[in-house]
């Protein structure tokens, strides 16, 4: 009953070949594959404990996987450190928000930007000449992030007053500063009310269609999955069950198995 | 009320430069010629800003001139005539303005719909008025016309100006604003283009239709009202003169496009005085892009100033002890003093003294933060506001005043002059306006500004105007003889008697009851009854601040709204409406014998409030039957369930079990001894 991938066609942006990663005795992530096409939703889904978030930080080069494989824009390695995947074009959320509280949302923002910073640490000291030609630049890109995201009321609120709802779009809006050409979201919408997940699920939408970023997203909520992603891999216990499309996802018995669980 | 009282039009203030400028532009009797005007006199001057990407970006009148006649010729380029409607929907956007001016260049009538109008709505709008092109905001508005394409039967293109999101759809009757733009420059490419379009411009009269401006009405189906050039010009000249509004204003134009009172200030008034408009970054930075912009001129309906107390109010609560002590020290000093400086009456020198001191410390700042810091004459319309709120910020030194107006008089109807202020009243006749109250205690007013009828309904068109040409209000009021200003009491329709006979004008209660920052909205029942009740709303701002001092957990709205503490806070609310109807004697028998605390909030999308948030009293008599009849049989709770409408279209149910509080009625022994005698 596992689909073929037969209804996306494009080009692979990422592929995870038989990684398998554990920590001591503890088996997080067992002989998984997958890949992820450029310009898609791609949904990583399963029950608690099932290696969603590892597998995101094995993407991401936070943890190191004892086996298998990643190939990032045709880039093939085992291990990657986290500010080498920030530097390839790979940006993240996370499930509980790490932004900066006591600062702006702006100069949350801006630290999105801090990789493509040009100048070096003196003229930034001055803020003069290229540095304030560059920052000027930044601040024009950050400010679009700002009004595609729909923050402009919250720019100069430090981040620590802000509801959660928005912190997780200041964060959403950092991630998008970075300009990645792949985007993991670990939750984007963990403890969001009804109005929240629909503006959160627009704007990832959004995202995708006019920044063409290729998003691949950790989510609880099913509906959500299924309306806003292309395709969905599930996991359950470190291995991989189904990985298809959502209509194929959602009939097969495995997952439903997973997740409804099975009478003894 | 037996005899008919008449104010006499006040007459046009003679000032020198006041006829020189009417002079001048005498000859532009449409607003495209005004703005041709505007773009040779005036043409470097800021005719629009807007903040983009967080920057005020400007356009002066040339290049304002410019951008709309591209739109306007691209408009004519598909199709859009003499005659045809187009609607305009969005928040306050520049674009959306000049498509306003482009349509009525080519002699085609502007329809402005509210934004947040659910997409219902929308369709009998749209339907009604024969809209032809649609020219909306952004995505959100272009989704509701779409949700109701096959419903609207002349509807053949819309054009949008924020094009995020909109990639990927059907773009065979969707065009981007600029797409219009480019086809009409393309278009001025041949030489003829430009004099037919002129030509098109100088066709227009006064008398022509200007915009047709649909009612929310608190009845029934919305109305169009039509307004000509004349009308809207007339009354926007004659508003600049009486409140000596030149081209160096400042305004921000944040209120909906629909309203009358938007297509005023923010269009009318702005063409004519030639005075720049701030539309600011969304709807939710309003305040601070005010405060960016230092706005000279404000409008604004009550609840806006009303909030801006109430939030004032919370944030001091949350104050350290010295600076709250501060803030109420100088406001009650202000509150004795302010208002006599302000009207400038003799005050002595060391109250001045005193108060510039306040000014300092306290009234400057609080200014700031409001963006009054440079407001030099702000109005409140729409419905009363309440004394506390209308001296607080008169106390502080913002020039408050009060109008009153309808979108069938082109606004103006009274307004109060600098100097002559008072809290319960609406002011004298504006210019060229005449006033006389009817037998039955109406009001109707005769003006330049009187609409030229409903659209398609010329039944109702009858029924709103007298042979004589006087326009009825649906408002009962008279005039003040202390001051010979008019005072609103309230509907006309509205105003009713108990079983015993005795007068009950429910929104005099109601806003008595609204004053209170606890309260955020009211409705009395007692027409053909034997008492009064009423049904109140909870403001979740100052309530649930009021919650957290007081350690009182909830979890919802619902939670809050039924909690015992709350209605113990209530019940010394409606106590004191008791005591202060019983002091006026006027309404002493209507006083409140139970009320009840709804478990919602009252909201427009579930059609209990119009757009401009006012109550609509017989929907809500429907919709809470279960509660009236547990009001009036004795009943100390009742269940009630009902359905709710979502921001996003979809329904829910919410039931709750309400409770129903008896009130104590104050001095009823000398009512009694009153109907014995």
């Amino acid at each position: 009953m596992r689909g073929p991938h037969e209804t996306s066609t494009g080009e692979i942006l990422l592929s995870v070949e038989n990684v398998s990663l554990s920590f001591g005795g503890l088996r997080a992530i067992n002989d998984v594959s997958f890949d992820i096409r450029k310009g898609e939703i791609r949904a990583i889904i399963g029950p608690n404990g099932a290696g969603k978030t590892s597998m995101l930080n094995v993407i991401n080069g936070f943890y190191h996987p004892q086996q298998g494989t990643i190939t990032f824009r045709g880039h093939k390695r085992s291990k990657m450190r986290p500010y080498e995947a920030a530097q390839s074009g790979i940006a993240r959320t996370f499930q509980n928000v790490a932004l900066f509280k006591g600062m702006t949302s702006l100069d949350n923002i801006m630290t999105g930007r801090t990789n493509k910073m040009r100048c070096g640490f003196f003229w930034q000291l001055f803020r003069h000449g290229p540095a304030l030609k560059e920052e000027v630049e930044h601040r024009r890109r950050v400010e679009e992030i700002i009004d595609f995201l729909q923050i402009q009321a919250i720019r100069k609120t430090p981040v620590g007053r802000l509801p959660y709802g928005l912190q997780k779009r200041v964060e959403l809006a950092r991630a998008l500063a970075m300009e990645p050409d792949l985007l993991l979201l670990d939750e984007p919408m963990a403890g969001m009310n009804l109005e929240e997940k629909e503006d959160m699920s627009r704007f990832i939408i959004d995202v995708n269609n006019h920044y063409g970023t290729t998003i691949a997203l950790i989510e609880h909520d099913m509906g959500v999955v299924m309306d806003l992603s292309d395709r969905v891999v599930v996991l359950e216990y470190g291995r991989k069950i189904a990985d298809g499309t959502p209509d194929e996802v959602k009939s097969d018995q495995k997952v439903i198995d997973a997740y409804l669980g099975v009478p003894h | 009320m037996g005899t008919e009282q008449t104010a006499a039009a006040s007459s046009l203030q003679n000032r020198e430069e006041g006829v020189v400028a009417i002079n001048a532009i005498a000859q532009a009797d449409t607003f495209p010629k005004l703005l041709i005007h505007n773009a040779q006199t005036i043409a470097g001057r800021p005719a629009v800003r807007h903040k983009d990407l967080g920057i005020w970006q400007a356009w002066n009148w040339a290049q304002v001139l410019d951008e709309m006649r591209a739109f306007s010729i691209g408009l004519g380029e598909l199709g859009l005539k003499r005659g045809d409607k187009f609607a305009v929907i969005g928040g306050n956007k520049p674009r959306l303005y000049w498509a306003m001016c482009a349509g009525q260049a080519l002699g085609a009538i502007p329809v402005p719909i509210y934004a947040d109008s659910v997409a219902e709505e929308m369709a009998y709008v749209l339907e009604h008025a024969e809209v032809t092109i649609a020219v909306v905001a952004d995505q959100e508005q272009v989704d509701k016309i779409l949700s109701i394409e096959d419903r609207l039967s002349v509807l053949s293109l819309i054009i949008y100006d924020e094009p995020r999101g909109l990639r990927d759809y059907d773009h065979s009757q969707l065009k981007s604003f600029r797409d219009v733009q480019e086809i009409g420059r393309h278009a001025l490419a041949d030489p003829k283009c430009l004099a037919r379009w002129e030509q098109a411009i100088s066709e227009g009269t006064g008398g022509d239709l200007a915009v047709i401006l649909y009612t929310s009405g608190t009845t029934g189906r919305p109305k169009g009202v039509m307004l000509s050039h004349d009308n809207v010009m007339i009354s926007a000249r004659n508003g600049n003169l009486f409140d000596h509004l030149d081209q160096n204003e400042e305004i921000i134009a944040y209120l909906p496009i629909a309203w009358v009172g938007d297509h005023i200030f923010s269009y009318a008034q702005s063409f004519v005085a030639g005075f720049c408009v701030s539309c600011p970054e969304t709807g939710e930075t309003v305040v601070e892009d005010r405060r960016e912009i230092g706005a000279t001129y404000a409008f604004a309906p009550p609840r806006v100033y009303e909030s801006l107390l109430t939030l004032t109010m919370v944030r001091m609560e949350d104050a350290g002890a010295f600076k709250r002590r501060m803030f109420h020290w100088f406001i009650d000093f202000a509150r004795a003093w302010g208002e006599k400086i302000l009207n400038k009456e003799p005050v002595p020198l060391a109250a001045r003294l005193v108060y510039r001191l306040g000014d300092i410390l306290v009234y400057g700042p609080l200014k700031n933060r409001y963006g009054f810091s440079r407001t030099r004459v702000a109005y409140t319309a729409g419905e009363a506001i309440g004394p506390e709120i209308f001296r607080y910020f008169r106390a502080i030194g913002v020039n408050l005043k009060q109008l009153y107006g309808q979108t069938e008089a082109s606004v103006y109807i009274t307004a109060q002059p600098d100097g002559e202020i008072y809290a319960d009243t609406v002011g004298r006749p504006s210019p060229e306006v005449e006033i006389k109250i009817s037998e039955s205690g109406e009001v109707l007013f005769r003006s330049p500004g009187v609409f030229r009828g409903y659209y398609k309904d010329p039944e109702k068109t009858a029924e709103a105007m007298t042979p004589d040409g006087f326009v009825r209000t649906g408002d009962a009021g008279l005039f003040d003889p202390k001051t010979g200003h008019l005072k609103i009491i309230d509907r006309a329709k509205d105003v009713g008697r108990l079983n015993d006979g005795t007068l009950f004008a429910p929104k005099y209660l109601e806003n008595k009851l609204k004053f209170y920052p606890n309260i955020k909205e009211a409705v009395a029942v007692g027409d053909h009854r034997d008492f009064v009740c009423v049904m109140l709303n909870i403001d979740l701002t100052a309530v649930g601040s009021w919650a957290e001092r007081h350690n009182v957990v909830y979890g919802s709205y619902q939670e809050l709204a039924n909690h015992p503490l709350v209605y113990d806070m209530l019940e010394k609310h409606v106590d004191e409406v008791n005591r202060s109807l019983v002091a006026e004697g006027l309404m002493a028998g209507a006083q409140i014998k139970r009320f009840l605390v709804l478990h919602k909030e009252l909201d427009a999308d579930d059609g209990e409030l119009t757009r401009t948030m006012k109550v609509r009293r017989s929907f809500i008599a429907e919709r809470y039957a279960p509660l009236i009849r547990a009001l009036y049989d004795g009943a100390q709770s009742s269940e009630i369930s009902t359905e709710v409408t979502f921001e996003d279209g979809r329904k829910g149910t919410i039931a709750a079990r309400v409770q129903i509080r008896d009130m104590k009625v104050q001095g009823t022994q000398a009512v009694d001894l009153g109907r014995a005698a």
